[in-house]
């Protein structure tokens, strides 16, 4: 398999805003601090971790959503690390993003159908509303819900237009950042499926992030596992379920309640 | 005997014929630990809510009785229904950085309810505050009194609103979904620290929220709720061996487990959530008739 | 919920209709004052001096409202007057919302130095006292409509920029912004698809209320006869006659006041009942 994504040492670091002095530049945070990985075609990488861990700076980082301070993103061979807006826009379409948060991530005055259409007339595709209305069977939803507002919708029926509106395009990759963290879990394994089944019939390579290892484990190939902005674990997914090598992994693991109150947890008080 | 003692309970939107809590019947032991779950809109955080009388105004009851101590909240006049809800029933809400004043430091915070509810002198409760943080494991408690909420992390303001709400031991406390905003490892300590709390004041808790996994853990018995209407109630043991009602069966085969490799996601079949709105909507007809 | 929100949809429609209602007769009667306008504003007859109106004794049919001091009809000058309260209004609150929303927007979304130069100027702008900052522009440009338009824009273009900056940076933090990013929209074109939609409802009562501020600041400075020449009919300019002869001729000063304070109330309610009518999210 080749390399659709390529990281050198990722550097990024933002401006603490909270400690800025009077005069002069505020003091820089580092919330990547070096991260190095391959993201193979056709590969589901789970990416893991608490919050500050820098999972969803990594993931806006991929799709240059905020630009690297230092070290090299590279894309199906293109650096594009530093590329100016104008510069990625031609390679947009080929990675698409779904966020955590389907109700702020849809225009709230936009129909269902414009908002999957957008990307595609922004792009040039031939009858985009169409195309609108062909991702959303894709994502099981019928095409009357072209015509209805995010603000009609169910959670998880938000959530599959998030998808359907990544997919819309056709592309490469997809980052997809916490998407079922705000779900009920009837339409989270709902959702899950569809993306696994998506992901298997568009061959397409998947950077899934989240906070919920049981959740992974359900989709992924292979996991990265953060912790305060470095990659403490690296592993197939099967070998890190079965032998942990990471303390943070362990801990994360252990600290996740199994639905069976046979398996101990923590030591009752007495 | 139960502590807490629900009776066909039933809450409507104000204004409206829709039932937001469909005659819900529960009981919770004088030291047990009670789990409430249910999907988004199940009712379970309404349900809470009605016992310690902060329903939001939107919603208002309309028929059964909630019981504290064998005395029916709802046919006390106002005030004695607050005095009786402080005196002897707290909360440990969901959000810990909406749920602190930001302009006020913690110890005031705590040590207001034990003055006001149950009139001690202002000495007596700051003593009591630092005491009750030490109990929850919060090193210096001193210092943290003259906190503000923000200089605190996430996890240290849920152990406040954890000894805040055990400081005028109550006998009943309501944890509505006290450890969603938190990380899976703060979330296990946080949880921890409530059980352990719990059994130590011998408290009864009604443990509202939407995992599974968390109820397996620390309560001894849930109840299932789906659109307001109790599905199942059951001691938890024999709910993970084989729960009865479907749409419970359901639910727990959605929840993911982690440590078994084989198991595959099972989304709640539409069969199962037709049968459970046929139930809500057969509930309703006899309740309109 | 549902039941606060159909109550406060009824309130919506009830406020809305009204105000509206009044405001539309108001156009209605100033466009058409020419011809429906029962006697010339201007004509002074000092026979028919203080006339009282039409329910009182001593009222004369043609003079509905009454007369001035110097014998000219009440509600013909109010007729008149509401045409330069509606010009203001008009002009002086959608260029000032043109150009403080515009400043606003950019602003709030492309941040960086086009944000510091900007807020740094609202800033400094809001440091002078208002009513002075537009005496003193009067003074320099001269009395006149144009003046008192210029006036209004100069000194309340910042209330836009401010509110408008805040509400397009909250916009902005959204993520249906950097999905829009994602899928390769341009900075501009996000600007006006993405974040302008969402600021419109804001922007619409920003709108509706500059226009009643407008119409009170022409009130205010015709009053002290700073706004258009003392010949044309304008609301201040009666209020203030009127104010000298309240103990003989009460209707002089009471009726062009109850056309200011229904206006300016019919603006501010008329915004925030379009808020509430057309936002799809509020339904």
């Amino acid at each position: 398999m080749s390399a659709l994504y390529q990281i050198e040492d990722l550097r990024l670091s933002l401006p603490d805003m909270t400690r800025k002095p009077m005069f002069g530049a505020a003091p820089r945070i580092e919330i990547l601090k070096g991260m190095s990985f391959t993201i193979p075609k056709g590969q589901v990488l789970g990416i893991v971790g608490g919050s500050g861990s820098g999972k969803s700076t990594l993931g806006r980082a991929l799709v240059r959503l905020l630009e690297p301070t230092s070290g090299s993103v590279r894309f199906d061979g293109t650096d594009l690390t530093h590329l100016s807006e104008p510069e990625l826009r031609p390679l947009r379409h080929r990675f698409q993003m779904i966020f955590q948060d389907p109700m702020s991530s849809l225009n709230p005055r936009m129909s269902v159908a414009r908002i999957i259409a957008a990307p595609l007339s922004l792009h040039g595709r031939p009858n985009p509303r169409e195309g609108a209305l062909e991702a959303l069977e894709r994502v099981g939803l019928p095409r009357s819900f072209g015509a209805r507002f995010p603000h009609e919708l169910s959670g998880g029926q938000r959530q599959r237009v998030g998808i359907a509106r990544a997919i819309a395009l056709r592309p490469d990759f997809i980052l997809a950042d916490e998407i079922v963290s705000g779900l009920d879990v009837s339409s989270q394994a709902q959702v899950l499926t569809i993306l696994r089944d998506l992901v298997r019939e568009m061959n397409l390579t998947l950077a899934f992030i989240s906070h919920d290892l049981s959740v992974i484990r359900r989709l992924c190939d292979r996991v990265l596992v953060l912790h305060q902005g470095e990659i403490v674990e690296d592993a197939e997914c099967e070998a890190l379920f079965a032998a942990p090598k990471a303390a943070y992994t362990r801990e994360l693991l252990e600290a996740i309640p199994e639905p069976d109150p046979k398996k101990p947890w923590f030591q009752r008080a007495s | 005997m139960s502590f807490l003692k629900i009776r066909d309970l039933s809450v409507i939107l104000r204004g409206t014929n829709h039932r937001l809590l469909r005659g819900v019947s529960l009981d919770v032991g004088a030291t047990e630990v009670m789990g409430l779950v249910g999907e988004s809109g199940a009712g379970k955080s309404m349900i809470g809510k009605a016992v310690l009388g902060i329903l939001p105004r939107s919603a208002k009851i309309v028929s059964g009785s909630i019981e504290l101590e064998g005395v029916d909240l709802l046919t006390l006049p106002p005030r004695q229904r607050r005095h009786m809800i402080g005196q002897k029933a707290a909360l440990i809400p969901q959000d810990p950085l909406t749920a602190l004043n930001p302009a006020r430091r913690i110890g005031p915070q705590i040590s207001d309810r034990l003055v006001d509810i149950l009139g001690w002198v202002r000495a007596r409760a700051r003593a009591r505050a630092e005491e009750i943080l030490h109990d929850v494991h919060i090193p210096q408690p001193e210092r943290v009194l003259r906190s503000y909420p923000h200089e605190l992390s996430g996890g240290m303001r849920q152990r406040v609103l954890i000894a805040s709400a055990f400081a005028a031991e109550p006998r009943l406390i309501v944890a509505d979904e006290p450890t969603t905003a938190l990380d899976v490892t703060v979330q296990k300590q946080i949880l921890k620290l409530i059980f352990e709390m719990q059994a130590r004041h011998g408290t009864a808790l009604l443990f509202v929220t939407h995992d599974l996994g968390v109820v397996s853990k620390i309560c001894q018995r849930l109840t299932v709720l789906y659109g307001g209407l109790v599905m199942e109630e059951a001691e938890v043991g024999a709910f993970f061996d084989t729960p009865t009602h479907p749409y419970s069966r359901a639910l727990l085969a959605a929840t993911p487990r982690h440590t078994d490799p084989t198991a595959d996601l099972t989304p709640v079949p539409e069969a199962v959530i037709a049968e459970a709105r046929r139930a809500v909507a057969e509930a309703d007809q006899r309740w309109h008739a | 919920m549902l039941d606060g929100r159909s109550l406060v949809k009824r309130t919506a429609g009830l406020r809305l209709w009204l105000s509206a209602g009044w405001l539309t007769a108001l156009v209605i009667g100033a466009v058409l004052a020419p011809w429906i306008a029962p006697q010339d504003p201007l004509m002074q007859d000092l026979f028919t001096s203080r006339l009282p109106p039409f329910w009182m004794d001593g009222a004369e049919p043609g003079y509905w409202l009454g007369t001035d001091s110097l014998g000219r009809d009440v509600l013909s000058r109010i007729l008149y007057g509401g045409r330069v309260a509606l010009i203001v209004a008009l002009i002086a609150g959608t260029a000032t919302a043109l150009i403080g929303a515009t400043l606003g927007l950019i602003a709030g979304y492309f941040r960086g130095w086009a944000d510091l130069v900007i807020s740094r100027l609202v800033d400094i702008w809001m440091a002078f006292p208002p009513v002075l900052f537009a005496i003193l522009l009067i003074a320099v440009m001269g009395t006149g409509l144009t003046s008192v338009v210029i006036a209004i824009i100069v000194i309340d273009w910042t209330r836009f920029a401010r509110v408008v900056r805040a509400e397009a940076m909250a916009q902005g933090a959204m993520d249906y912004v950097a999905s829009a990013q994602v899928s390769g929209r341009g900075r501009m074109s996000t600007l006006l698809t993405e974040i302008l939609p969402n600021v419109l409802s804001t922007i619409t009562v920003l709108l509706t209320l500059e226009m009643g501020i407008a119409v009170i600041v022409e009130a205010i400075l015709s009053f002290v006869n700073l706004s258009v020449s003392t010949d044309d009919p304008t609301w201040g300019g009666m209020i203030a006659e009127g104010r000298l002869s309240i103990h003989q001729a009460w209707w002089v000063l009471v009726f062009p006041l109850i056309a200011l304070f229904l206006t300016v109330l019919s603006f501010s309610q008329l915004g925030e009942g379009l808020k509430d009518r057309f936002d799809p999210v509020l339904h």
